[in-house]
């Protein structure tokens, strides 16, 4: 009966997925057809609009992975804009050598954008976000400065000709259809990623990025590729909006437009792809509506952004959630299902001990820790606890790689672990929660769940890119063993509500469930019963021993006694980042110290 | 020839620390950089010429009300695209609000005042050449802003009250310091400083709308190198960056400088994203 259940579990979670997947593609299905029926009914000059706004999406849908799903704030993007149409433009005319077909132009700059867009993009892996917003707009500044400059080869402030495509694409609805068309595969290619585990790695760096680290997921590759993907396709939108304008100039690419891409992706609210979409047709139509305020367009555009950011920094796309803002059950409890441990965890492989040896860090004159030895078993729950500021945490994070010991070492099965690699902790099959549930809000809670599960996806960024079948198999295996997790932890219900109306004591499982994604050899807890009521903390120490029980070493840092002493087989009390005692809790319950120091009884 | 590449290397490197400063006084109070910085030193300019120039007003007249302009706009700054968005410092909201806010005073500036550089005026009739008032100015306001500001700080209380919420403002709030007025009294400062800077540089950058952005990104420099929130790194960096973009201005041409500059700031930054002289690890987890 039981295992019934759970077998038509993943099934019905595959209908589910492919009911609310078809009812998503609706709305870009309805912009398809209206897009390729266009000609009928628009005219000349609404000819020039359509196209426009399908080269700026082409734009747009790139920045969009790098603003709304990785939170970069680069606003000059403009510079990629500017750098993809002059080289399509010079190439094609052949100022400086033999010109060479459109085609051909157009790929050269794609490949040039995409090189450049890595080289703007990668000094958000050291700078923080207004530093950043910074050097993207110096960069633009200087691109249209060399544009004006370099006049042997951009003509300077005179210009020179954009590329006119060959038949069957040099009419004006000719070039709008390829226009489109390059719309359309942007759109279904970004959506790929969206739905991808490189799009939800995307959302957790920008919303939990120590949850991203703690999962494995390297911050400069997934970056890069998203740089190079979005210099690329900005680069060609250049080519088109020079074959657009027909002939351009510096004047042509000043910062109003960085903005405009900029805000069409905010106004349709981040994490999104149909919302930006919509951002983008509404700001290219608007000021056609409005023609008398053109000259305004630009301050309208900022005080748009203005109204977004301080009312609804959600943008179109949450407006448009009608899906969560149902209610939820109150009454609803986390009841874990300790029994599908077995299935979601397997049996791991003996991973040895993690141990601790005389480590020892400070923090300026206060000793955090000071040589402490530590020894987490496979299959053992090993309690830590102490007073506040004994150094529980600070030995978490040394474990996790946040901080390299400046004394002693920390082994995994007799070999160092490496310092500060902190990503390279999820390869050890070590998972981690954190004191305050690092969750991404925005994102369903089995998306977020799906988080942890990062690293075991096979596919490549290209390949997710264009839903190939390896990407579709890690999705399927993701989402099933997401699903089971969340049903080991109890709460596969609120699978697919957003993360950010989940109680306090929900985030708490769900931080667990994400964390077993990772098949842990090692799971360390960081307070993970605070906040819980009396009832929780009871089927959480059930769950907790029945992790331990498939294999897993469980470290605990906990201040609830109780919890520590019911479920753990081996106790390390701290005190000034020193062990004050360790044993099985029937020894750390009699020790005379650890009562007068910290039980207070 | 050296004299004059140092002479105006000095006299734009005390604009660029002006505006330095500018962002770091706004940032102490609140833990915000702000996209208006630039947009003070630009509307320093066009006020001034504004007042004077056009409407033919007294130096003296139009120059303080350049400094009123400034400090409104400092103001405006903490109510509308500051105060709402500091509970949730951590989403970054006031990257988008300052900016869009520096957007629109830059684009109205664009339209009601002009999209042409206009000149500004001579306020003194003394000499010219070396001893041009377009170097010492400058270097006049960012003398008199940096003593000013040591002053202030040091031997005033309200000096001490905002050091006070730079350190550490929830417990200045403990203590019952009035948070929110001295955050508006430090934007109004801020303004003032910006528009200074604008105003000094007049003769040397025009009254010219699209001198925001640049002075945005320029006044940025010597922030991140300098170490957020400390004027005398900024000082200092501001003027190496002066003397940098001059010398490069005349070696290699301005395009090529301003190449130049913009490597040289992404490389230190990157290599030092802290700053040369700041130091800063957080706590994470």
């Amino acid at each position: 009966m039981d295992t019934q259940a759970t077998q038509l579990r993943p099934s019905r979670s595959n209908v589910q997925g492919t009911v609310s997947t078809l009812s998503a593609a609706l709305p870009f299905l309805a912009l398809l057809v209206v897009g390729v029926l266009f000609p009928l009914f628009g005219g000349g000059y609404w000819g020039v609009i359509a196209t426009r706004a399908c080269v700026y999406w082409v734009l747009v849908s790139g920045l969009n992975l790098v603003v709304g799903f990785a939170g970069q704030i680069a606003i000059g993007w403009v510079a990629l804009l500017t750098l993809g149409a002059y080289t399509t433009s010079v190439l094609a005319a052949g100022n400086v050598m033999p010109a060479l077909p459109p085609y051909l132009a157009l790929a050269i700059a794609a490949v040039v954008g995409a090189i450049f867009g890595l080289i703007i993009g990668l000094p958000a892996l050291r700078l923080r976000t207004f530093y950043f917003a910074i050097t993207t707009l110096g960069f633009a500044t200087i691109v249209t400065q060399v544009a004006l400059a370099w006049q042997s080869v951009t003509g300077g402030g005179v210009g020179v000709a954009g590329p006119v495509l060959p038949e069957p694409f040099a009419s004006q609805w000719g070039f709008y259809y390829f226009c489109f068309g390059l719309a359309a595969i942007c759109t279904w290619m970004t959506a790929n990623i969206a739905a991808s585990r490189f799009g939800r790695a995307l959302t957790a760096i920008r919303d939990a990025e120590v949850a991203a680290e703690a999962s494995g997921i390297a911050k400069p590759a997934l970056l890069g590729a998203v740089f190079l993907f979005s210099g690329a396709v900005a680069a060609v939108a250049g080519g088109l909006f020079a074959a657009l304008q027909s002939y351009i100039t510096p004047d042509a690419f000043t910062l109003d437009l960085s903005v405009l891409f900029f805000i069409a992706i905010l106004i349709g609210g981040r994490g999104s792809i149909l919302g930006p979409l919509l951002g983008t047709i509404l700001l290219t139509v608007l000021p056609e509506f409005a023609a008398p305020l053109v000259a305004w367009s630009t301050f309208l555009y900022a005080a748009l952004l203005l109204v977004i950011v301080l009312v609804i920094p959600g943008g179109i796309a949450e407006l448009l959630d009608f899906k969560n803002r149902r209610p939820l059950e109150s009454d609803r409890a986390i009841i874990p299902r300790p029994d599908l441990l077995e299935r979601l965890l397997g049996t791991t492989p003996d991973a040895g001990a993690l141990t601790l040896q005389q480590v020892a860090l400070s923090f300026g004159g206060v000793q955090a820790i000071d040589g402490l030895d530590l020894e987490i078993r496979p299959g053992q729950v090993h309690g830590l606890i102490g007073p506040n500021g004994s150094g529980k945490t600070t030995t978490l994070n040394v474990i996790s790689g946040y901080y390299a010991p400046q004394r002693g070492a920390v082994r995994l099965n007799d070999t160092a672990m490496p310092v500060l690699a902190r990503h390279q902790r999820a390869h050890m099959r070590i998972a981690r929660t954190f004191q305050t549930p690092r969750i991404v809000g925005s994102a369903s809670v089995l998306q977020n769940v799906m988080i942890g599960g990062t690293i075991d996806g096979e596919g490549t960024f290209v390949e997710s890119l264009l839903s190939l079948p390896r990407h579709r198999r890690d999705e399927a295996m993701l989402r099933d063993t997401a699903m089971l997790a969340l049903a080991a932890v109890g709460l596969e219900r609120l699978a697919q509500v957003r993360a950010d109306r989940l109680q306090h004591s929900e985030l708490r499982f769900t931080e667990i469930a994400r964390a077993l994604m990772l098949r842990p050899a090692f799971l360390l807890l960081d307070e993970p019963a605070a906040g819980l009521s009396a009832e929780e903390i009871a089927r959480l120490s059930a769950l907790l021993l029945a992790i331990a029980r498939a294999g897993t070493g469980v470290l605990l840092v906990e201040h609830h006694p109780d919890l520590i002493f019911d479920i753990c087989h081996y106790v390390t009390v701290l005190n000034l980042g020193k062990t004050l005692a360790a044993g099985t809790p029937a020894e750390i319950r009699s020790h005379r110290e650890v009562i007068n120091a910290y039980l207070g009884a | 020839m050296v004299q004059s590449i140092v002479l105006s290397g000095v006299a734009i490197g005390c604009i660029y620390a002006l505006i330095a400063i500018t962002y770091n006084v706004m940032f102490s109070a609140s833990r915000v950089f702000s996209f208006t910085a630039g947009t003070l030193g630009m509307l320093g300019g066009v006020l001034g010429s504004l007042f004077i120039a056009r409407m033919g007003m007294p130096v003296a007249v139009g120059f303080l009300l350049a400094l009123a302009g400034g400090a409104v706009l400092g103001i405006v700054t903490e109510i509308v695209a500051v105060r709402p968005v500091l509970k949730s410092l951590d989403q970054h909201l006031y990257v988008l609000s300052t900016l869009a806010l520096a957007l629109m005073v830059q684009q109205f500036t664009a339209i009601e005042w002009s999209t042409e550089p206009q000149p500004f005026p001579r306020l003194f009739d003394i000499a010219r050449g070396e001893f041009d008032q377009q170097f010492w100015l400058p270097m006049l306001a960012c003398a008199v802003v940096i003593v000013g500001l040591e002053l202030l700080y040091r031997h005033s209380l309200i000096g001490h009250a905002f050091l006070a919420i730079a350190e550490d403002s929830f417990a200045a709030r403990a203590l019952g310091l009035p948070e929110r007025g001295l955050r508006m009294a430090s934007f109004a400062l801020a303004g003032v400083i910006g528009a200074l800077a604008g105003f000094a540089g007049g003769e040397m950058l025009l009254a010219f709308f699209a001198n925001a952005p640049m002075l945005t990104f320029y006044g940025f420099v010597p922030v991140a190198l300098g170490g957020m929130g400390n004027n005398r790194g900024a000082v200092v960096a501001g003027l190496l960056l002066g003397l940098f973009q001059q010398s490069a201005n005349f070696l290699v041409g301005g395009i090529f400088a301003s190449v130049a500059v913009f490597t040289v700031f992404i490389i230190v930054l990157l290599a030092r994203p802290e700053g040369l002289a700041g130091s800063a690890l957080r706590r994470r987890v």
